[in-house]
This record gives structure tokens, C-alpha cells and sequence, in this order.
């Protein structure tokens, strides 16, 4: 890419940062998205792990969860994130280094986790599996990109900061230190360390992270996305800018009480389990407040959506995100839990926000963004984003439906019981009803991926295209 | 105070903060000042930007 740079360089933003971000997101995208169809396969047909304990499902798992959270999403948030921030405060980054250096280390952070994890070296920690000397750089090259983004801030041009930057903001934040307190741990080796918290303490800590890695990795920097490049894309300002103040806030102020719903009938005390279900209630409102602030932006040009690929993908993501938040809170209830918890139901949850929602609004915001960092026109293939949209949403309704007909059939089986107290179904002969669910979450996990790598091929001949931005456009009509 | 008073009273101090903030939010006073802040992903377009968006051209 070295030799674009030149001919590329924007006159007064850092665009290259953005670029890298940008482009490896698809890479990273790929790879994550290729072991998950590899763990769909491995459920259906179990000989191939290979009989191999790198390849098996136990150490993959955790690879697949972090390439598509951390290496796939993360690039998508660093690569807009640094793009809106420059563009809406009206300033270049402050460093060209630092911006490097945050590229560089995330990059390192990714590797390392692509080579201990199958590897089987882990805290065991879901969603923070990585060990202490991962995590601490994981932590330096947060800070880094923490004062990367506050620095540019500082130095805006504008006396507003864009509301997009606020929950890119609460993003960084809140990561930051919800990263750092979930992987306090005693090292006893250079690949080994033991959490400093233990038993139900211990479950809490971990479960505040997680959901809250949801909340703020998941959603917060993927609304910050949705505030900058809804807009762009309809080519007209946010349904109501008061509405994402108080988006903003509610959101912000409900989310981090919502993690002991994971920890539901566990030794957790039940007013904590009560008090997490109710926060995720309550989270419904600022959720579907955003949903619809995104939405409506649309208003007046909905016409816009019958020509415009890259529109549907950030309008159906934002489809999925209100399915998904309003799944969230119902899967929190805890009779409803006492049916889903375990199941696969929770799997396709997790896909309806991540594949629906991070991974579609994510993918709408590169189709706007790539262009521009090539300095072309448009992407080199408008039908091409078209199958894409269809390849993906086709592929999520496909993902997510065998799931829940998987969840509520495995949750159903293992709560039958015989009249004299035993139970009716041995927990092996769930696994065999669950055997056609498996293939067509393979099925539609795979035309995810495949679509990926449309994306993929639309991005090299993007690249390639002769023609650029300094040519004179022919006037619009 | 008991510990578990000032617990409450901290949710009842949250709740009046989110009202108020919701009064701030919508007060005409603040229109202005929102109409250009929703406007700040447009100011900063290099006049050929506009058409990196598919189907602005009819």
C-alpha cells in the first residue's frame, strides 16, 4: 500500500491511518469469519478438528470471538472513529506517529491472539481470554489511541463536538476501563496468571465486563458510527439532535448495570439478578430511542433506499439492532432465561447484534468510506455492494432463525421430566435434534462469509481503478 | 444518615439530573445551537464529495 501513499495523501487529514484501519478491517473480517464457518462445520460434521488440539473447538472458539469483536470490529471503530473525529472537529490528528503506532499495535495485539489461542493459552475469561502480557499491551495501545482521539478533540476547529464523537468517546473510555479492571491478575509465568478475583466475585467482575464490552465496544463506538454515516449517506442531518443528547446519556448511565442478567439462578445473590434484569428492561428505551433517531433520519427520503445499497445496509442494520434490543431485554427476564439460558437461543442473539448489527453497519460505513480514502468516486461495483446487502441479510435471517428454533427445542428437551421426577431426555439426544438447526446456521454462516469476500474483491478493483477524485466530475443534475 | 438513605436518595438525585437534562435538551433556547451541531458532518465537504453518494444524481 506504500507506494498509493503518496498519491493519496490528503491535504489536511491523516487519511492514511483511516485507510489501513479501513482495509484490514475486511482482511480481519475475513479471517474471523473463516473460523467461524470452520466452528459451524466442526458442530455438524465433528471430524474436522483434525484430531488436532489447535483445531479443536474448545481452543478455536475463543479465536473466532476475537478476531470478529477485537481484530474485525475494533479495525471498523479505529478506522471511523479517526475518520469522523478529524472530518467533524476539523483538525488532523495530532500525531501522524502515534496514529502509526496505534495501527502497528493493535496489529501486534491481533497476532498474538491469533497465535496463543490455538495454542490453548487463556485466562479462560470469555471475551478477555488473552493473557497479562497481551493485555498489557492491549492497555498501552489504548491509552495511545485514548489521547490520539482526545487530542484531536482538543484541538477541533468547531465549538460543538458532533454527537458522534461523544459515543466514540464513551467507547475509548469505558473500555479502557473495563479492560483494565477485569484483567487484574497475579502473574506465575510468563503465559499463565490467576484472576485477582475469585468465586462469585469473581463471576460479577467478569460479567460486568462482558456485557458492558457489548455495550460500549458493541454498541456505543457502532452508534457512533450510525450518528456520522447515516446522515452522510442520506445526505441530510440527524433526525433529532435532542433526541441524541438524551440518547447519549440514558444509554450510557443504564448499560453498566445490566450484566448480572449472564449470571442468572447462579450463586449470584438474587437482588443482584433482579436489579441486573430490570436495567436491561429499562435498557430497551435509550436502545430503541437510537434505533429510531437513525431511522427517521431517513424521513422525506425513503426513496432513497430503492437505489442506494449502501444506505439499506446501514437501515437494515439498524432493523437488526432493534430486533436484537428488544430480544435482549425480553432473554433477561428470568423465567424467560430459565427457558433460553445455555441454549442456542443465546447464539443467535449474540449473531442478530453481531452479524445484523456491528457487522452490517460496519460494512455500509467502509462501502462509504473506501472511496474516498482512494480518492475515487465510488466503489468500482454499485451491483456488487447489492448482492452483498442481499448475501448478508439473507445469510443473518438464516443464522439466526436455526438458532432459535435450536434454543427454544434444546431448552424445551432439557426441562421435560417423567411423571415419577426423572428426566425425559438425556442432554446427548439434544445434541441430536439440534443437528439440522447446525447445518443451516452453517449454511448461512457461510453465504456471511462469502459475501465477505465480494466486499473483498469490490475493495481491490476499487483500489486498482484508474480514475480519481482530482478529475473534473461531470455536474450533477 | 443510614448508609442505605443516601443509596435511595442518590437514585432520586440520578432521576431528577436525567429530567432536567431532558428540559435542557429540548429548550428552545438550545435549538440553534443543536441545528448547527447536526449539520457539522456536512460543513467540512470538498465540493466533489456529494457525489460519492449512489443515486444523489437525479
Amino acid at each position: 500500500m506504500s507506494e498509493l501513499n503518496s498519491a493519496l495523501e490528503h491535504p489536511q487529514y491523516n487519511y492514511k491511518v483511516v485507510r489501513q484501519f479501513a482495509v484490514m478491517t475486511v482482511v480481519w473480517g475475513i479471517v474471523g469469519m473463516l473460523v467461524g464457518v470452520l466452528l459451524a462445520a466442526q458442530l455438524v460434521w465433528p471430524v474436522l478438528n483434525f484430531d488436532t488440539p489447535w483445531l479443536s473447538f474448545g481452543r478455536l472458539r475463543p479465536l473466532h470471538t476475537n478476531a470478529v469483536i477485537f481484530a474485525f470490529g475494533g479495525c471498523a471503530l479505529f478506522s471511523t472513529s479517526l475518520f469522523v473525529v478529524q472530518r467533524t472537529c476539523q483538525a488532523r490528528l495530532i500525531s501522524d506517529k502515534l496514529a502509526a503506532f496505534v495501527f502497528w499495535g493493535w496489529q501486534l495485539v491481533i497476532v498474538a491472539a491469533v497465535i496463543t489461542l490455538p495454542m490453548g493459552l487463556t485466562t479462560s475469561k470469555e471475551y478477555a481470554e488473552l493473557e497479562w502480557p497481551i493485555d498489557i499491551l492491549i492497555t498501552v495501545v489504548w491509552v495511545m489511541y485514548a489521547i490520539l482521539f482526545f487530542g484531536t478533540i482538543m484541538k477541533r476547529k468547531t465549538s460543538h463536538i458532533y454527537v458522534a464523537n461523544w459515543f466514540f468517546g464513551a467507547f475509548i473510555i469505558t473500555v479502557a476501563v473495563l479492560h483494565i479492571i477485569n484483567s487484574l491478575a497475579v502473574p506465575v509465568g510468563m503465559f499463565k496468571s490467576y484472576s485477582i478475583y475469585a468465586g462469585t466475585v469473581d463471576a460479577m467482575v467478569q460479567w460486568w465486563y462482558g456485557h458492558n464490552a457489548v455495550g460500549f465496544f458493541l454498541t456505543a463506538g457502532f452508534l457512533g458510527i450510525m450518528y456520522y454515516f447515516v446522515p452522510k449517506q442520506a445526505g441530510r442531518p440527524v433526525y433529532s439532535y435532542r433526541l441524541s443528547i438524551v440518547h447519549f446519556w440514558a444509554l450510557i448511565a443504564v448499560y453498566i448495570w445490566a450484566g448480572p442478567h449472564h449470571l442468572h439462578y447462579t450463586a449470584l445473590p438474587d437482588w443482584a439478578q433482579s436489579l441486573g434484569m430490570i436495567m436491561s428492561l429499562i435498557l430497551l428505551a435509550p436502545s430503541w430511542g437510537g434505533m429510531i433517531n437513525g431511522m427517521m433520519t431517513l424521513s422525506g427520503a425513503w426513496d432513497k433506499l430503492r437505489t442506494d445499497p449502501i444506505l439499506r445496509f446501514l437501515v437494515v442494520s439498524l432493523s437488526f439492532y432493534g430486533m436484537s434490543t428488544f430480544e435482549g431485554p425480553m432473554m433477561s427476564i428470568k423465567t424467560v432465561n430459565a427457558l433460553s439460558h445455555y441454549t442456542d437461543w443465546t447464539i443467535g442473539h449474540v449473531h442478530s447484534g453481531a452479524l445484523g448489527w456491528v457487522a452490517m453497519v460496519s460494512i455500509g460505513a467502509l462501502y462509504h468510506l473506501l472511496p474516498i480514502l482512494f480518492a475515487k468516486q465510488q466503489m468500482y461495483s454499485i451491483p456488487l455492494i447489492n448482492v452483498h446487502f442481499w448475501m448478508s441479510t439473507i445469510g443473518t435471517v438464516l443464522y439466526i432463525a436455526s438458532m432459535w428454533v435450536n434454543g427454544i427445542l434444546q431448552g424445551l428437551m432439557w426441562r421435560a421430566y417423567n411423571q415419577d421426577g426423572t428426566l425425559t431426555y438425556s442432554f446427548v439426544e439434544s445434541v441430536e435434534a439440534s443437528y439440522s438447526g447446525y447445518l443451516v446456521r452453517l449454511i448461512g454462516g457461510l453465504i456471511f462469509f462469502a459475501g465477505m469476500l465480494v466486499m473483498a474483491y469490490n475493495l481491490w478493483m476499487t483500489a486498482r481503478q484508474p480514475q480519481d477524485r482530482s478529475q473534473p466530475v461531470p455536474s450533477a443534475a | 444518615m443510614d448508609i442505605n438513605t443516601l443509596r435511595g436518595l442518590s437514585t432520586l438525585f440520578l432521576l431528577v439530573v436525567f429530567i432536567a437534562l431532558v428540559f435542557w435538551a429540548y429548550s428552545d433556547r438550545r435549538k440553534k445551537d443543536f441545528d448547527e451541531a447536526a449539520n457539522l458532518p456536512f460543513v467540512d465537504d470538498e465540493p466533489v464529495e456529494s457525489k460519492d453518494k449512489v443515486g444523489e444524481d437525479s
